[in-house]
């Protein structure tokens, strides 16, 4: 496989399975078809994604969050990379991928401690199969490829997926992942959401190749570009890949071209770097907005399929809203007793006197 | 040499019981090298427990650059023993996601200085993994890393990077100075539930002992008294526990009895045998490799006044490297701290005001 696309180069033309007005595309090297259920679910949680990452800006707004980096834009990507995948296949994050979360069954109250500053890394994630967030870029693409290695030995066929950004390809240490998995053969895949801007920085800056998955060439892996915007496209790409691995043809490295229609984070202030013109562009390329229309136009799309999203997507915000407002912090013991398996003599002697400034001052 | 007393047993210390002195003469223990040592260690964790996974770079088909790891790919194979590419921070960066999948990962970063690639893995994830993850998974991670100078070898070759690990909460780390410690602080360490940075004294690879493998040594967190003496407290560890056993020797002939305490584990730190023996010397010198300047001798000299001020007739003082980058081979034994170094502390120590 490798080798024949080595040989073969990369299309620097993205798979497009929907086009930005809803209609299907002449591409016939990848199937849209998937059961209805499985298409209206994609749906829900596109929409959920996007209503919830609109209530963490507000909680922001409103002082409850320290910060929060919206994934407005690149629902489709992340939601079609995880959708086909299994529950048992484990996935490695970067910080924005909300709507994978959300899929994983990762409740708005465990995504909202990490923006409420309640605890680092989310809580629980890895019961799901997730790993906590990664805030150093490009770091935790290793972490995959050493899970991906550990699955080989378990003689799982399970898949690892890392989801990395454009600015991330620009580390060492996605070179060192992408290479690793390479000559280990690992079942990884690497998605890389190329969202265009890494905080003010354009991609034009992160590197002189053609495209990112132009750089499989070089690792011996396949290389592909896929229109990050489009869920189906995603979906199909990453099932594709997945399988190759499972089946023992080793890693792939996707590009998911989308755009970043937020700021970085709520601190950033993306008019500083980049115009009306190119926010306007990409707005008409909308993922959940190109996908409502296919569905409408395959009968998949209905008023009450509509209802029974907006339904739940408001049960969730009011979940995430009071898991936020005026939440307890956990106990600051915690601090000292997560340091350690077995807490050291020198922890124990530093809790105690933080417990005491605070008998102190109580 | 010199005859080994160990701290007596306190409460909450750990079963098994601390064995009686090292140095003599264990039945049907076999003599071994302190490489050879840390070779069965690793041996008898991969056959204990089928999760332990030895890499890095030429750890398999050369069996490592000091030999360390020789023999254990033959032994159990490839898939639990393998050569990595030349990738210090994608070898830590696996490890972790191993760690992640359940398994006991035992990196090797080739020398000292080549940790610094991975420093980001090793700082930012390795160490915070389970606190990030609330206590949910575990990281035990064994580095191995020989460590420190005294080989005449090229630059990069003779670093001391405990302060690093030190300063960052999250990683044990221990360091070995005689072969039955290499191979039982080497278990110890592998069964750790936590990141354990275990420094090997390079310079100290060769020396002897008898290894009795089948009676646990004293464990993580405890530091053992090599000497008893009475004027002065000797702290020290790794290659340096021979140079201050020697220094001792010397320090006899001047009427002063030093008393050398063997670390073993920087952190957790046994302060407690420090204390016990501070308090009946009233003199401390730390002793160590590294710079001086935030060396391990810096945190010990503090906590030392901090906790045993009126104990004290002398200020603790630090016999280290100097604050220069490591030098050319030619003049490293000028810039170790050697026998001289250490007895010029003492014996300001030992001045009437």
């Amino acid at each position: 496989m490798a080798e024949v696309s080595a040989a073969a180069g990369v299309d620097l033309a993205p798979v497009r399975l929907v086009d930005s007005d809803g209609s299907p595309t002449a591409e016939d090297r990848y199937s849209r078809e998937l059961p209805p259920e499985t298409l209206s679910w994609l749906y829900e949680l596109m929409v959920i994604t996007r209503d919830l990452d609109s209530e963490f800006i507000n909680l922001q707004r409103q002082g409850e969050l320290a910060l929060f980096a919206s994934c407005r834009g690149q629902e489709a990507a992340q939601i079609g990379a995880a959708a086909c995948l299994r529950k048992t296949d484990w996935l490695f994050p970067q910080y924005r991928e909300i709507g994978a979360f959300l899929l994983r069954g990762i409740t708005p109250a465990q995504m909202g401690a990490v923006w409420r500053g309640k605890w680092h890394g989310g809580l629980g994630f890895t019961e799901k199969c997730v790993a906590p967030i990664a805030i150093p870029i490009g770091t935790h693409g290793l972490h995959a490829v050493g899970a991906a290695m550990g699955a080989q030995r378990l003689g799982e066929d399970s898949v690892t997926l890392a989801f990395l950004g454009d600015g991330a390809t620009s580390e060492g240490d996605a070179h060192e992942a992408l290479n690793f998995a390479a000559v280990f053969n690992t079942p990884c895949v690497f998605f890389i959401q190329n969202n265009q801007w890494a905080i003010s920085v354009p991609v034009s800056h992160q590197m002189a190749a053609p495209s990112i998955a132009h750089r499989a060439i070089g690792y011996g892996m396949p290389g592909i570009r896929v229109d990050g915007n489009d869920v189906l496209a995603c979906y199909a790409v990453v099932a594709e890949a997945a399988q190759r691995a499972r089946d023992g043809g080793g890693p792939t490295l996707i590009e998911a071209v989308t755009y970043r229609m937020g700021p970085h984070t709520t601190s950033d202030d993306p008019t500083r770097y980049r115009s009306d013109e190119e926010v306007a562009h990409w707005a008409a390329l909308d993922p959940i907005a190109r996908y409502r229309t296919y569905l409408q136009s395959i009968d998949v799309w209905t008023e009450r399929l509509e209802e029974r999203v907006a339904a739940k997507s408001k049960r969730l915000r009011t979940e995430l809203r009071e898991s936020v407002v005026g939440a307890d912090d956990f106990d600051v013991g915690e601090m000292f007793d997560t340091v350690y398996h077995d807490i050291t003599p020198e922890l124990v002697h530093q809790r105690e006197q933080l417990l005491a400034e605070l008998a102190k001052e109580a | 040499m010199t005859q080994i007393i160990e701290r007596p047993p306190m409460r909450g210390d750990d079963v098994p019981e601390p064995r009686g002195p090292m140095l003599t003469s264990v039945p049907q223990a076999p003599t071994l090298t302190m490489a050879q040592a840390i070779n069965r260690a690793l041996h008898d964790a991969m056959a204990a427990d089928d999760r332990v996974l030895v890499f890095g770079e030429d750890v398999a088909k050369l069996g490592g650059v000091f030999r360390v790891t020789e023999g254990l790919a033959e032994t159990f194979g490839e898939s639990r023993c393998f050569d990595t590419p030349l990738a210090e921070s994608g070898i830590i960066g696996i490890a972790i996601g191993m760690a992640v999948r359940g398994f006991v990962p035992v990196p090797e970063i080739q020398f000292d200085g080549f940790a610094a690639p991975a420093f980001d893995q090793m700082v930012s994830h390795l160490a915070k993994y389970r606190m990030r993850t609330r206590g949910d998974v575990d990281m035990p991670v064994t580095i191995r890393i020989p460590s420190f100078g005294g080989i005449g070898a090229v630059e990069h070759h003779s670093e001391s990077t405990e302060s690093y690990w030190l300063h960052t909460a999250g990683l044990k780390v221990v360091v070995p100075s005689t072969p039955s410690d290499a191979y039982w602080l080497l278990r110890q360490a592998i069964v750790s539930r936590d990141p354990v940075v275990y420094l090997e004294p390079k310079r100290r690879y060769w020396t002897r002992e008898a290894v009795d493998t089948n009676t646990p040594a004293l464990p993580i967190g405890r530091a053992a008294v090599r000497r008893v003496g009475a004027d002065v407290t000797v702290v020290t560890y790794g290659s340096l526990v021979a140079t201050a056993l020697s220094a001792a020797d010397l320090a006899d002939e001047h009427g002063w009895s030093l008393e050398v305490v063997d670390l073993r584990s920087l952190n957790p730190l046994d302060f407690d045998t420090v204390a016990d023996s501070v308090r009946k010397t009233g003199r401390a010198v730390v002793m160590h490799e590294g710079p001086r300047t935030l060396g391990f001798g810096a945190e010990l000299a503090a906590r030392i006044q901090e906790e045993l001020f009126y104990d004290l007739e002398a200020p603790v003082l630090r016999a280290t490297g100097f604050d220069t980058p490591y030098p050319p081979a030619r003049l490293e034994k000028l810039w170790l701290p050697g026998p001289d170094r250490l007895l010029d502390c003492v014996e300001r120590a030992m001045e009437k005001p």
